[in-house]
């Protein structure tokens, strides 16, 4: 074995953004070469969603009322914002499945005993996981095209409504987060992080005409993050079934929509960081 | 002049287990200290609470001069860390491990990369370079998960049962890379289960048990607290147990332990082969048949058994049992 080399030495810290921000990229890069190499998870991420359009557009089609129609062309254009939300919160079960595995293979001591950045193990998962959602959320708005879905709006609004979609996404990665670094193992990330999704992904106005719900479920309904998403995004798109409810983010859905993401990216990133700094496996 | 890792009264509880029970630990730059002791013996703990991994709830620790508690920061630059489980991702190939690695300990893109080619070299690793971990042997896998605490050729080394599941081929070649890595000045913490190792790569040998040191000295000063060699014997005849004994006492520096169902009798000796060659003898002349005799070093069973009179508990694997006869 060879003496210290010149390679083997440590480079300056420079400041700590850009290290934090370089760290990050790392951790991105690895954690998306290892999405290339299980190509299969990321095939079931679309499948499920593509699952969803079929079966909610075909199956429940003629049946709901939205607006006072039960046309299921409209239903079929009210649908596709609720499936990309919740298709963005699926994101999360994701995250902390990764974490959590990474905890238990004894990759998060690896990190921890490294000279890198805070957070930058788990900003670098959260942003790798953004990735592969917009790609999942490029697939789907075909697959939505082709069943009939169509926007009527500026080219401007429909990106604003993806934004907003791919923000909801990244703020859920980080309850993801949290959850992984919270559990022992894998699997029990993968269902915890999956549970609490359909109560709010259900209680919303995703999937039904929430005006119709029970009066105290409407303004639960009303008050989800989820919905105000689902809402600016409907709103956005220029399809139908925009609620008239007087609830204030339902009358501000674009604002409450960003307001919600980012308070919930403040909260569970600071939250994560501190449980990432004294995880033990 | 503290030494390259230092530590006082250092405790760590994990609700009512006490993992670390005031470990002071001391050693100096360059040197080797092997951290010996059974499953649960705390090494994990106190190699965590050492490289930043946890906190202790007491005690204070200073490695490569830097105090762990005041400023982890600095001591992550100054440390590599081999832990008790290969560290690697699987879906990554060993060259983009090592990569990530050099990278994260702040290293350019270019850097890291000449970095990971030559530790491949190093650790015999080329062939594979390109593959994903997933295909490794353990033993692959081992490697170059030392080879990644080793990108910034850290003064001071960490490594948590470097050896344990592995086999005695693997087991040679990774002994033969920490020697090197020692002759290159680096001071190492290694925990280990067996005697043997620690008796081949430390300097200091620190004997732990429940969360204490129970016993520190170089291998020769505990092998001399232990009693050095031992012969053991196998007689054929249940019978034959009671005059093989009393064979054994004229020959034997200390008691003689008896295990019945096994009808094998231990004592310690000094006297190596030559005297070996007397037993048996003896044995023959007294018309003792046995099945088996041998000459064995003491294992971590006999250090244990002569320090707290208990023998080592919870054993994995048990391939420390296995210290052959010659
Ligand atoms: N994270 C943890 N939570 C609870 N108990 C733990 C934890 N880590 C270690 N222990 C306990 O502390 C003791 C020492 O463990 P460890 O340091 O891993 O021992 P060793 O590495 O010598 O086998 C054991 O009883 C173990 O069960
Ligand atoms: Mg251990």
């Amino acid at each position: 074995m060879s003496a210290v080399t010149d390679t083997a030495r440590l480079a300056d810290r420079g400041n700590p953004l850009s290290q934090s921000v370089r760290d990050s990229l790392v951790i991105a890069k690895r954690n998306l070469i290892r999405m290339s190499r299980i190509p299969e998870m990321v095939i079931f991420g679309l499948i499920q969603p593509i699952m969803f359009v079929v079966l909610f557009s075909y199956v429940f089609g003629g049946s709901m009322n939205i607006g006072g129609t039960t046309d299921s062309l409209v239903y079929r254009e009210f649908l596709m914002a609720g499936i990309f939300a919740q298709t963005v919160t699926f994101a999360t079960a994701g995250a902390g499945a990764g974490i959590a595995d990474d905890m238990h293979k004894g990759l998060i001591d690896r990190f921890r005993s490294l000279p890198m950045a805070r957070g930058a193990v788990l900003t670098g998962r959260t942003l790798a996981d953004l990735v592969q959602t917009a790609l999942t959320l490029f697939v789907l708005a075909m697959v939505a095209l082709l069943v009939g879905w169509r926007t009527h709006t500026s080219i401007g609004e429909v990106l604003g409504a993806f934004g907003l979609l791919l923000l909801l996404g990244y703020a859920f990665t980080w309850v993801g987060a949290l959850i992984g670094l919270s559990v022992r193992t894998p699997e029990a990330a993968t269902s915890g992080g999956l549970i609490w999704l359909f109560p709010v992904t259900f209680i919303s106005n995703a999937f039904v005409d929430s005006s119709r719900m029970t009066p105290w479920l409407q303004h639960v309904a009303d008050w989800n993050p989820f919905s105000a998403t689902v809402q600016a995004c409907r709103k956005l798109f220029g399809n139908p079934g925009v609620s008239p409810s007087e609830a204030w983010p339902m009358q501000h859905p674009v604002w409450a929509s960003l307001i919600y993401s980012v308070l919930i990216i403040v909260i569970f990133r600071t939250l994560a960081v501190r449980k990432y700094r004294s995880a033990t496996a | 002049m503290p030494g390259a890792i230092y530590a006082e009264g250092l405790v760590k509880t994990f609700g009512d287990v006490r993992a670390l029970d005031g470990v002071d630990l001391d050693v100096p730059e360059g040197t080797v200290l092997g951290l010996l002791g059974p499953n649960g013996a705390g090494k994990t703990t106190a190699v965590r609470c050492l490289t930043t991994l946890l906190k202790p709830d007491s005690g204070s620790a200073v490695v490569a001069g830097v105090d762990v508690l005041k400023h982890p920061d600095a001591v992550r630059r100054s440390i590599g860390l081999s832990g008790q489980f290969a560290a690697v991702d699987e879906y990554l190939t060993g060259r983009e491990n090592l990569q990530m690695v050099g990278q994260l300990y702040q290293m350019k893109a270019k850097q890291a990369k000449v970095r990971a080619t030559e530790l491949l070299e190093q650790f015999d690793l080329a062939d594979a370079a390109d593959r994903p971990t997933k295909t490794y042997s353990g033993g692959m896998r081992r490697r170059l998960d030392l080879a990644a605490a080793l990108v910034v050729s850290p003064p001071v080394m960490f490594m948590d049962e470097p050896t344990t599941g592995l086999d005695p081929r693997n087991r040679q070649l990774l002994w033969e890379v920490i020697k090197q890595l020692v002759s290159a000045g680096t001071t190492l913490l290694l925990t280990t289960q067996y005697l043997e190792e620690a008796d081949h790569l430390a300097h200091d040998i620190a004997v732990v048990d429940h969360g204490h040191v129970i016993a520190t000295g170089t291998s020769d000063q505990l092998k001399a607290r232990t009693g050095g060699e031992r012969v053991e014997v196998v007689v054929h005849e249940r019978e034959h147990i009671q005059a093989a004994s009393e064979v054994l006492r004229g020959f034997g520096k200390g008691d003689t332990t008896v295990e019945d169902h096994m009808r094998k009798l231990t004592v310690p000796v000094t006297g190596g082969a030559k005297l070996l060659a007397e037993v048996i003898r003896e044995l023959d002349t007294r018309g003792i048949e046995i099945d088996d005799i041998g000459l064995r070093r003491p294992t971590l069973d006999d250090v244990f058994l002569s320090l707290t009179g208990h023998a080592a508990e919870a054993k994995d694997e048990g391939n420390d049992k296995k210290e052959d006869a010659k």
